[in-house]
């Protein structure tokens, strides 16, 4: 289950990658980053899974004593939990220069923006 | 229980690729927008699968609700920019 | 055409590289040391349940202040960069009127919404959940409010006020656990309690409000001015 989870996982990645890279409209690059993103997250928990343990949450069902041998890994949780709410701000401000982008050219095209072309 | 589990899994999987597809692949870019989250409330679902519900939550709440609103807030400003 | 050629050439070579790294990939048996590490202590040193919780808040609680930091500066920068240039208009525009329903219906679910942030991030240390995702649940509510009445600009002085009060109480707290406790964002600073208990875990739950608090005032603040930008 690991592994289909974390072959999904890469597939999302490069998914995400081939958008960002082929599109050429700013915010079709920003949503494949977000695909990207989410795929990221998902091999990391795939990695912290283990066959036949449960979340890592002490009650009634997992007392203290037997969590070492219930309860998966904590901490890509931990990480990812981090990881998703960078993920949110990254997009807004990539969001907001786009935003900008669009004010000062008037269009979204990447190739528009030649600048810092020589 | 585990053979259900697993066809879940599958199923979710496929679901995502699916949506992931739409939404980079896709014509219409509201509809782009909405298919990323739609992968992100499945990679939700999928990481309650993986037992962790701390994730879920945050990727339910997060990556699936505020940032499509934050990419809605701003394409409803770029009216006429969308088709590059 | 060449760009996708060499974009589909890239891509092969990182696939064969994630190819090798699923097939090769072996899931643990045993709890590696440092998992083993959390999963023995954290009920005894730290009294909270929810281990992720325990990770998060104390034994990496340093990670957590940066990565609260990180936020602060993305919607201070998202400010910046949307508050540049941004013309007063004073006409309301003739925003079509929100209907009946999403008015009264945000009146009657915006403060249920904050509420269940308030109880995510209350029991963060009992239940799944805690700060960040009570946050989102906040900004959330937020959002609500800002999407039954457009016009009515948030005042952006409460939200400010809310999150600098919660950023430098957390800092505070942090340093407390420097006189009274073992180190920067102990969370010995206050009685342990009954494992299970609301008000246990020591400084686990005030500290995880407090972040509560300040991600749901960042997260609103980067959407009211992502919705206040002029239509162009």
């Amino acid at each position: 289950m690991a592994q289909i989870a974390m072959a999904a996982g890469f597939i999302l990645i490069l998914v995400g990658f081939y958008g960002a890279l082929t599109n050429r409209n700013i915010l079709r690059m920003i949503v494949a980053f977000t695909v990207a993103d989410t795929g990221v997250n998902i091999v990391m928990v795939a990695v912290g899974y283990m066959r036949g343990r449960t979340a890592p949450i002490l009650d009634e069902t997992v007392p203290v004593a037997d969590a070492l041998s219930r309860i998966i890994d904590p901490v890509p949780q931990a990480l990812v939990l981090t990881a998703i709410v960078i993920g949110m701000g990254i997009t807004a401000l990539m969001l907001a220069f786009a935003y900008r982008f669009y004010e000062k050219k008037r269009t979204l095209d990447i190739t528009k923006c030649t600048e810092l072309k020589w | 229980m585990s053979g259900l589990v697993l066809a879940l899994t599958v199923l979710l999987a496929a679901a995502m690729i699916g949506a992931a597809l739409v939404a980079v692949i896709g014509k219409s870019l509201p509809i782009a927008i909405l298919s990323a989250g739609l992968v992100s409330l499945v990679a939700s679902v999928l990481f309650l699968l993986l037992a962790s519900p701390d994730v879920a939550m945050t990727e339910a709440a997060i990556g699936s609700g505020l940032t499509t609103f934050l990419f809605f807030f701003i394409l409803g400003r770029m009216r006429g920019g969308e088709h590059d | 055409m060449i760009r996708k050629f060499a974009a589909i050439l890239l891509l092969a070579g990182i696939a064969s590289i994630f190819m090798g790294l699923l097939f090769t990939y072996e899931p643990d048996a045993e709890l590696n040391t440092t998992a083993r590490y959390y999963a023995e202590r954290t009920a005894a040193d730290i009294g909270a349940t929810n281990i992720v919780t325990a990770i998060v808040v104390t034994y990496r609680g340093l990670d957590t202040l940066g990565e609260v930091t990180v936020l602060f500066l993305t919607a201070a920068i998202v400010g910046l960069v949307l508050a540049h240039g941004r013309r007063r208009t004073s006409d309301k525009r003739r925003l079509a009127p929100v209907g009946e329903l999403l008015a009264t219906g945000s009146r009657f679910l915006a403060p249920l919404i904050i509420l269940l942030g308030v109880y995510v991030f209350a029991n963060g240390h009992l239940t799944p959940g805690g700060g960040f995702q009570g946050g989102a649940i906040i900004a959330s509510g937020v959002l609500l409010i800002l999407l039954a009445d457009p016009c009515r600009c948030l005042s952006h002085r409460v939200i400010d006020t809310v999150e600098s009060v919660s950023g430098l109480f957390y800092v505070g707290i942090a340093i407390l656990g420097i006189v009274l406790a073992g180190g920067f964002l102990d969370s010995h600073l206050l009685p342990r309690g009954e494992l299970g208990a609301l008000f246990s875990a020591g400084a686990i739950p005030l500290i995880y409000a407090l972040i509560g608090l300040k991600v749901g005032a960042e997260f609103s603040s980067i959407l009211a001015h992502l919705s206040e930008t002029e239509e162009l």
